[in-house]
């Protein structure tokens, strides 16, 4: 390996967290330098990403692009002698499509926020502390950086739904930005929290001092601390992947967000729950995750058929699309839970899958709402007509959504199904039922949003003045969600690049829980 | 006689606060203004010296009163540079509100010297001293704004409290003379290593010395001061209060429980494990409900205490029977680095938000909450160094206040404390909605200050400091830490 790929993980991660820095002693006049600054760091991060995918090899397996740096030294211990906490960097064949998708997800993200007005440089800042913090949650092999860049990733989150996000009033529901954001933001810590504990708890018990994940991995946690402790991860973890009864921050933070933040959020965070999950807990903890797989399969249907249920209820266009990721994110859940090889990879493939559907979801949504300044259901009608590229976009997500052959929703679902029916038939039933009524919802709001009869009279009262000629998405907006588009498309016709990488990394996990049991 | 020389960084904090007291009284009216700046110079040449003349140096002083050790160095320095910081962040407050600058700044250096002396006092009653000292010097500046009615009532409330848990703290550590026969913390270790059964009289004295400096550093139970005496002080000191003379009692207590108490750290174990839940908890829970931001940021600074008591609670483990083995000794350190991280992540993060608001409510007048609405505006780079202190001081990365509670927490949970250290960090969630709140109101509220907010150039300097030192802890604590290792080396290696 060359000096590039050892180094490659730090630059993927430095390069946002070195941008946010520069931004702040950028010139606040000079809003078309921070846009284009933005930009090509963004491109930049994302080619570097997708490299890193495209680079691990999938015959060698493990962990690769592997480095570390010594960080902090703890006091010598006769016992255990000179530990340090290290920055101890690597990616397997599950964070690296994590990787690739925060790169593309950024990168889109980026573009879509170009018609951001109200302190743009603030945002950046803000937003390139985010991505920080997720690329190096992925990228991390160690508890304490692990930790570390999930609370840097939180952190912004604030502040960037209470100033640039938006309110839904439909008189008699009414959710302001700043409920959305603090409620988030307690959802999140509160995950944290339980993450931070058993954390704790895991570095006492090992007695290792040492926070590194393979190190960890070796050893084996007696019986009844991994059944106390898996559930507390799990749930940490879980409230982060939107696991029901804890998902309602989702939909809320999600609709209160800006476009971008919300791409970022129901795009990657939430990953990063689900991936929290399987290297924490699977990786750390397999016989607690042995022994609570049945819960979590039961919650993760729960989450499918509830999610999609909600979904099916809903007025505002964006909370249509928050739902539905509580329902997608419950494949996730059900696929970990499977415990095999075809449903933990059809999970992890439904992780990146469903990012890029959803960041296109909330693009395209972003669009409509900043022209006619509404998302309601029940006021837009027929919108196809003016805004083409909106529509079809749209229509792409929403038929991967429902999860039609092709496209990559479909592959990553059948996965999961193939390996519920290998363990749980009847809740991979209840599973397809979910599909099932994602596709009422989807199909329901597309014949009526963008092809129902347009009704001119009120399309021009709603959109927004600056808009009146020209209504559908502007050249940045298009190339951002054509990126994510061709994405999806590729993962759907050619998955077996994609599954070849997944597999390794989920094959090494089970079998380090194999092996432990 | 000849290691009297060990002193000389005291001696000349004592000439400077006489000099500046006389340079007050002889230079014309219009010329005061130069008597802080001279203060600081002098407290950074004092410190500069200071690292040289004691660098590597270890002595004891009239047979172990006073200790010159790795420690001592360590705070010494610290103070010198925590009292230039709060003589700097005091200018344009006194400028503004106070009459008597001499004076303010002469005593302001009083209190450093009191602080250096606790940071290596070897002994009780050196202690007691050292904390009067302290005491009597804050007493005076709490109720330094006399036309202020809130201050005149600050520093009543503040003197006789403060009085009776002085008192309470002498009664303390007569009854363990009286009983071990010694105030040196050496020898009570040996004394109380050599005796097997635990006189109960002698657990009475330390229930009240941990009474007296429980107030002194406002924990739950004995914390109901604070609050008042934070809202009514002049904000500078303020800052004070919660920062310097909070973390000098720690500094004291962490050698006190270290070289003297150890032998008896496992029967007051449950006694800090409660005050410690306690004072976490009821800290951050009053927080949630204040409107005022210096009441609020008093009950935060009663959580911080909490968890450095969590700390001092974490010194020894439960199945830590007998004799120290090097393993536990190791256990120890790590404890002692964490609760002096803390300290000083927190007195960075918390002099920051003090200075920060003292700017903003010299504009606005008020001291509510909702009064900084549109602070972002009038000035960002004050309200991003608010910001970051408040991240800080809730514990997120990449602000020093995260690494400083990782590390304190991790440390106590390997000494099996992992259920308090649960506690804790549910009471830094807690405090995360009110940090949040002053948040929501600098950024998101609409502007109530409608005009710029000038900075004068030693603010500006204060700040950006305070704030690069924030994030150089927070991304690489490690030079930080290998002092820290040096200071705890000291203690820990006596025993």
């Amino acid at each position: 390996m060359n000096t590039f790929e050892s180094w490659l993980l730090l630059i993927i991660i430095m390069i946002p967290l070195i941008g946010a820095a520069v931004f702040i002693f950028m010139p606040k006049d000079r809003e078309e330098m921070i846009q284009w600054s933005a930009t090509i760091l963004g491109l930049i991060t994302m080619v570097l990403s997708i490299y890193c995918f495209a680079a691990y090899n999938h015959n060698d397996g493990g962990f690769q692009f592997a480095n570390s740096w010594i960080w902090l030294d703890l006091p010598s211990n006769p016992i255990i002698g000179q530990q340090a906490i290290q920055l101890n960097l690597g990616i397997d064949g599950i964070s690296a499509p994590m990787i690739m998708l925060t790169g593309i997800v950024m990168f889109t993200g980026v573009l879509a926020s170009r018609s951001i007005s109200d302190r743009p440089k603030e945002f950046f800042v803000l937003f390139f502390l985010l991505i920080s913090g997720v690329f190096g949650v992925f990228a991390s092999l160690d508890l304490f950086f692990l930790f570390f860049f999930y609370e840097l990733s939180v952190l912004p989150m604030y502040l960037l739904i209470g100033i640039w996000g938006s309110s839904t009033d439909f008189k008699t529901f009414i959710r302001t930005k700043e409920y959305g954001a603090m409620k988030l933001m307690l959802y999140l810590v509160a995950g944290s929290v339980l993450i931070w504990i058993s954390i704790l708890a895991i570095f006492a018990e090992s007695g290792l001092g040492t926070f590194l994940i393979p190190a960890l991995s070796e050893i084996d946690f007696n019986t009844t601390f991994q059944l106390i402790i898996f559930p507390l991860v799990a749930l940490g973890f879980g409230i982060l992947a939107g696991l029901w009864p804890f998902h309602t921050w989702s939909p809320d933070g999600h609709v209160a967000a800006p476009t971008a933040v919300s791409m970022v959020h129901a795009g990657v965070l939430m990953k990063l729950g689900a991936y929290g999950i399987i290297r924490v807990g699977m990786f750390l903890l397999p016989e607690g995750a042995e022994q609570w797989a049945p819960v979590l399969l039961g919650l993760g249907t729960v989450n499918v058929i509830y999610g999609a249920l909600s979904a099916l209820g809903q007025r505002d266009l964006k909370y249509v699309i928050g739902y539905s990721s509580v329902s997608h994110m419950g494949y996730v859940l059900m696929g970990i839970a499977t415990l095999n090889v075809i449903g933990l990879s059809g999970a992890v493939l439904q992780m990146f899958s469903h990012g890029i559907m959803t960041a296109l979801f909330f693009v395209v949504v972003g669009v409509i709402y900043e022209r006619t300044h509404t998302r309601d259901i029940g006021v837009l009608e027929g919108i196809a007509k003016k805004m083409g590229w909106v529509a079809v976009l749209f229509v792409i997500a929403g038929l991967t959504s429902l999860g039609l052959p092709g496209l990559s929703g479909f592959v990553a679902e059948l996965l999961v199904f193939i390996g519920l029916f290998q363990t749980y038939p009847i809740l991979g039933m209840l599973g397809i039922i979910g599909a099932g009524i994602t596709a009422i919802y989807i199909l329901r709001l597309v014949a009526k949003v963008f092809f129902g009869k347009l009704n001119e009279d009120i399309w021009n009262n709603m959109v927004d003045s600056k808009f009146s000629k020209q209504a559908d998405s502007n050249y940045w907006e298009r190339v951002s969600s054509v990126v994510l588009a061709i994405t999806i498309l590729v993962v759907g016709l050619f998955p077996f690049p994609f599954i070849k990488v997944i597999d390794t990394g989920v094959t090494e996990i089970l079998a380090a829980m194999a092996g432990s049991l | 006689m000849n290691n009297l020389s060990f002193l000389l960084p005291e001696i000349l904090v004592v000439i400077l606060g006489f000099g500046v007291l006389t340079i007050d009284f002889f230079i014309p009216k219009n010329k005061k203004w130069s008597l802080p700046y001279i203060a600081i110079l002098a407290l950074t040449g004092i410190f500069i010296f200071n690292l040289i003349f004691l660098w590597g140096k270890s002595d004891e002083l009239y047979g172990g009163i006073l200790r010159i050790d790795g420690y001592s160095l360590f705070f010494k320095s610290a103070f010198l540079i925590l009292g230039a910081a709060l003589i700097a962040s005091s200018v344009d407050y006194v400028n503004k509100n106070l009459s008597n600058p001499g004076e303010y700044y002469a005593i302001l250096i009083f209190t450093v010297l009191a602080m250096m002396l606790l940071s290596s006092s070897g002994e009780l009653l050196t202690a007691y001293i050292a904390v009067e000292t302290l005491s009597f010097g804050l007493y005076v500046l709490v109720a330094f704004d006399r036309y202020n009615i809130k201050s005149n009532e600050a520093g009543t409330k503040y003197i006789i409290l403060g009085a009776l848990s002085s008192a309470i703290l002498l009664f303390g550590i007569s009854q363990i003379y009286g009983l071990l026969g010694t105030t040196q913390f050496n020898e009570m270790a040996e004394v109380l290593r050599s005796n097997n059964s635990i006189n109960p009289g002698l657990l009475l004295g330390f229930l009240f010395l941990i009474a007296g400096l429980g107030f002194k550093v406002a924990s739950v139970p004995f914390h109901m001061w604070a609050p008042d005496v934070y809202e009514g002080a002049p904000t500078p000191i303020t800052a004070h209060l919660a920062v310097g003379s909070k973390a000098a009692i720690f500094v004291l207590i962490i050698r006190f429980f270290v070289t003297g108490m150890m032998p008896l750290m496992i029967d007051l174990q449950i006694i800090l494990v409660i005050i410690a839940a306690l004072t976490m908890t009821v800290g951050n829970l009053m927080a949630l409900v204040q409107t005022n931001i210096k009441r609020l940021l008093a009950y935060s600074s009663i959580g911080h205490a909490g968890y450095l008591i969590l700390g001092l609670a974490a010194l020894v483990s439960i199945n830590q029977e007998g004799g120290m083995t090097l393993a536990f000794i190791s256990n120890t350190n790590l404890v002692v680095n964490g609760i002096i991280l803390h300290t000083i992540a927190y007195g960075i993060s918390n002099l920051a938000a003090f200075l920060s608001i003292s700017i903003i409510y010299k504009k606005t007048g008020n001291e509510n909450i909702k009064d900084l609405a549109g602070a972002s505006k009038a000035s960002p780079f004050l309200s991003m160094v608010f910001a970051a202190s408040i991240f800080s001081l809730a514990g997120l990365p990449i602000f020093a206040g995260f690494i400083s509670k990782f590390y304190l927490f991790t440390a106590a949970s390997v000494q099996g404390l992992i259920w308090l250290v649960a506690i804790a960090i549910f009471a830094s969630l807690m405090s995360l909605y009110y940090y949040l709140k002053v948040l929501k109101y600098m950024y998101i509220e609409k502007s109530e200050i409608d005009n710029k907010i000038d900075l004068s150039p030693i603010a500006f300097v204060v700040l950006s400091i305070l704030f690069i030192a924030m994030i150089f802890i927070g991304i690489y604590p490690s030079p930080l830490m290998d002092a820290i290792q040096h200071a705890t080396y000291a203690l820990t290696m006596v025993n």
